[in-house]
């Protein structure tokens, strides 16, 4: 198991994901002669997970079950612990292109965050490409790179504890891409500047508040980015539902004589009450808003 | 630094290479060739000066259709004098105010005037510039720009600009898919290195090309296509290097219910229709004078010559039969290696355990759906796109009964650009209406047959988790 390659068979020492239910997922490590509480049960590594096959179906110990999957960034992202508010897959997903990321993409990174963004460009760039992530909190950039290790992907980044803004990303020309979530960014973007290639690359800054996103504006065009773009992109999830709608009683049919005997006559065989349809429905509430992304592209200088 | 000289090579143009030429939102796909017209925002270029230059320059057209490199890159020049209103109360749009008429200014083209001295023309020629406050006149420059400004931009491609390209010129070919739901289908489908995908697609080969993107020459891609042959002129236009096409392989979806029967060899082997047609029109071919690809001599000789030698003529014909056996011997090269692709193909799916799954055609999506997640290892991840929801709610409902899924989700994504200036930034007027929708999920190990598992179902299941053990 890797976060940058599948396997088929779940292993000591591997990090799988227990899948409980919709919208429901917990990250395990598997351990010979470790447990796993869950609401139907314990888990036991040794006999239910071990030699097992990822997407096998467990029975836990009160006779409930659950399915044990092979851990993508994307399960990550919605199960890993939090240190910070996280970027969640639909503003990855976008970050990804718009950032022109594929394998042996060299990117810089800062904040490292809780390491949601962090896991999906490594799966991205794997095998060839390498990460620079800077993240000036002392413990949470001591986190990120203990689950790197553990996650088998740490061939491929370099944490930094730093501060990016003072000391920029630690490399200098060799990024193809650079992501910034900082409360300034546009202090940021001198050091961007210098860690991409002479050739060019792409930029992107996520920022919360439109203010943010003006300064930082201002600072690419003094810096000479170009194509400086900025966009919004939310989730819209459809929940499918049978619904039943009722219909309409408008009373007996009066167009025909009636009968002389109608009324002791039985009702005539009842109409449909009601009419199921499978549809979908909005939650009640959705996110609406996470972070403005503006792109830039730096030119060849 | 970690640049060299060496490469500078790979960031140059050359020829035979896929581009993208850009000006401003507008992009095209073209491949540098020597001499060929090329047409762009209607105006005809040639692209042979651009071999050598390197990716991301800009060029100007010269009437005649010829590009040179913009040497100066001529900055935002503000308006000689800073004069400007404060509002528009006085200004009057009597579609007076600019003196020079269209005439004047086809006459300045002609003249040779550069885009930037152009729109100088027209702002020295507008009685309600100064009048204009200084935003006004910033947008007002902006659209001359727009309008007037004769370059263009050759970039190399990527899925990103291909996608925002497809998407503004022809949504039709790539089922209306919008950038962003592709965006949002390559990661849900977990595409990177080393993995193995199968694709089903009829967006121009855009949704492939992609995934072959993200997948950098790495593992392996089996595209599924309906009918005669699979479409990919949009894979052409990202200009892959030729180790990439050695990952990708094909297969009929007309050949599966004999993949799975076990019977695909005899199956392939069978000459359809189309093989038939063309051995006929070969045939004639050689008839036909002038058809021949060799020059039409047997034929004219033979006219000539008419009291020729019989041997010349036994030679002619002995050269006929020799020219019949090489086309034969040729087809029957293609129709082994045709084959053996096949087979290779073949070979890809028998294993059942495919890392990923994406879909994204004009076909209904369920009986496609149902029909190749059996090829996917448990525990991976499936997309499926499609313009319209309902396709998909029956998808989700089926899937639902069958099981063997979980995770199902149905989504799209909603997507807004903004115009960034200061005191002017706002959401942009315009957004786009829709962008197709997605159905993803992740495949579990199929339920073993009834009866045989003592557990029983829990009731459906809530949202709260107890406080768990990593």
């Amino acid at each position: 198991m890797s976060f940058v390659e599948y396997s088929e068979v779940i292993q000591d020492s591997d990090v799988a994901i227990i899948y409980l239910g919709h919208n429901s997922v917990m990250p395990v490590k598997v351990q010979h002669g470790a447990q796993t509480q869950t609401r139907y049960g314990v888990i036991r590594h040794s006999s239910d997970l071990i030699g097992q096959r990822y997407g096998s179906k467990v029975t836990c110990s009160k006779g409930g079950w659950v399915y044990v999957l092979h851990p993508t960034p994307e399960l990550w992202t919605v199960s890993l612990p939090h240190r910070t508010q996280i970027l969640y897959t639909t503003d990855i997903a976008t970050i990804t292109m718009m950032l022109d990321l594929k394998p042996g993409s060299v990117v810089c990174e800062s904040g490292t965050g809780s390491g949601s963004l962090s896991h999906a460009i490594l799966r991205t760039i794997a095998p060839t490409g390498h990460l620079h992530t800077v993240e000036f909190h002392q413990q949470r950039a001591e986190k990120a790179a203990e689950e790197f290790r553990e996650h088998r992907v740490s061939h491929l980044v370099t944490v930094r504890n730093q501060d990016v803004c003072k000391d920029g990303f630690g490399v200098m020309g060799v990024a193809d891409a650079i992501f910034l979530d900082i409360p300034s960014p546009w202090e940021a973007v001198g050091h961007a500047k210098a860690a991409l290639k002479k050739h060019g690359g792409r930029l992107c800054s996520f920022s919360p508040c439109i203010e943010q996103v003006q300064k930082t504006a201002e600072a690419l065009t003094d810096h000479g980015f170009e194509e400086i773009n900025t966009l919004e992109v939310l989730l819209r999830v459809h929940d499918v539902r049978t619904v039943s709608l009722p219909l309409p009683d408008f009373g007996p049919d009066c167009s025909a004589h009636p009968e002389p005997d109608a009324m002791e006559a039985p009702p005539p065989a009842p109409s449909q009450t009601s009419i199921n349809i499978k549809t979908t429905t909005p939650p009640r509430e959705l996110p609406g808003h996470t972070g403005y992304l503006t792109f830039a592209t730096k030119p060849r200088t | 630094m970690a640049d060299n000289g060496d490469d500078e090579d790979h960031y140059r143009i050359k020829e035979g290479d896929y581009v993208v030429l850009k000006r401003g939102d507008i992009y095209k796909s073209v491949q540098i060739l020597p001499k060929k017209k090329v047409i762009f925002e209607k105006q005809w270029i040639f692209l042979d000066n651009v071999v050598g230059c390197l990716y991301g320059n800009t060029f100007e057209i010269r009437s005649g259709g010829g590009l040179q490199l913009q040497n100066t890159k001529t900055t935002e020049s503000p308006p000689d004098s800073k004069v400007a209103g404060t509002d528009n109360r006085n200004i009057i749009d009597d579609g007076k105010s600019q003196k020079l008429t269209k005439d004047d200014i086809e006459k300045l083209k002609d003249q040779g005037l550069k885009g930037q001295e152009i729109i100088q023309q027209l702002i020295e020629n507008s009685a309600t510039f100064s009048n204009k406050t200084e935003y006004a006149q910033d947008k007002y420059i902006k659209k001359k720009k727009k309008k007037y400004e004769n370059t263009v931009t050759v970039l190399r491609p990527t899925c990103r600009i291909l996608a925002m390209m497809y998407h503004g010129r022809e949504p039709g070919k790539i089922c209306h898919l919008r950038y962003d739901t592709l965006a949002q289908m390559l990661t849900l489908a977990n595409i990177h290195a080393n993995s193995k995908v199968l694709v089903f697609e009829t967006c121009a080969g855009l949704v492939l090309g992609s995934i072959m993107e993200r997948m950098g020459g790495h593992g392996t891609v089996v595209q599924m296509f309906p009918g005669g042959g699979p479409v990919r002129a949009g894979v052409e236009s990202f200009g892959f290097p030729a180790h990439f096409y050695e990952t990708l392989h094909e297969f009929p979806i007309c050949h599966l219910n004999a993949l799975e029967a076990g019977i695909l060899d005899t199956f392939a082997k069978a000459p359809d229709a189309g093989e038939k047609e063309s051995n006929m029109t070969a045939e004639e071919e050689d008839v036909l004078p002038g058809a021949d690809p060799q020059g039409d001599s047997p034929e004219e000789q033979r006219m000539e010559t008419v009291s020729a030698d019989d041997k010349v003529q036994d030679q002619k014909k002995q050269e006929e039969e020799k020219r019949r056996e090489a086309k034969a011997q040729e087809k029957k090269v293609k129709q082994e290696e045709k084959q053996r692709k096949l087979a290779a193909a073949a070979a890809r799916l028998d294993g059942r355990n495919a890392d990923g799954l994406v879909i994204a055609s004009r076909f209904h999506p369920c009986p496609v759906l149902l029909r190749l997640l059996r090829f996917l290892s448990p525990s991976r991840p499936f997309v499926v796109y499609s313009q319209y929801l309902e396709p998909l709610i029956e998808c989700y409902t089926k899937l639902k009964e069958q099981g063997g899924a979980v995770s199902l989700k149905l989504t799209d994504t909603w997507l807004r650009h903004y115009q960034v200036l200061p005191n002017r930034t706002h959401p942009r007027l315009l957004m786009s209406g829709g962008g197709g929708y997605l159905l993803s999920g992740t495949t579990v190990a199929p339920e073993p047959p009834a009866g045989s598992t003592p557990s029983e179902e829990p009731a459906p299941k809530r949202q709260k988790l107890k406080a768990t053990e990593g």
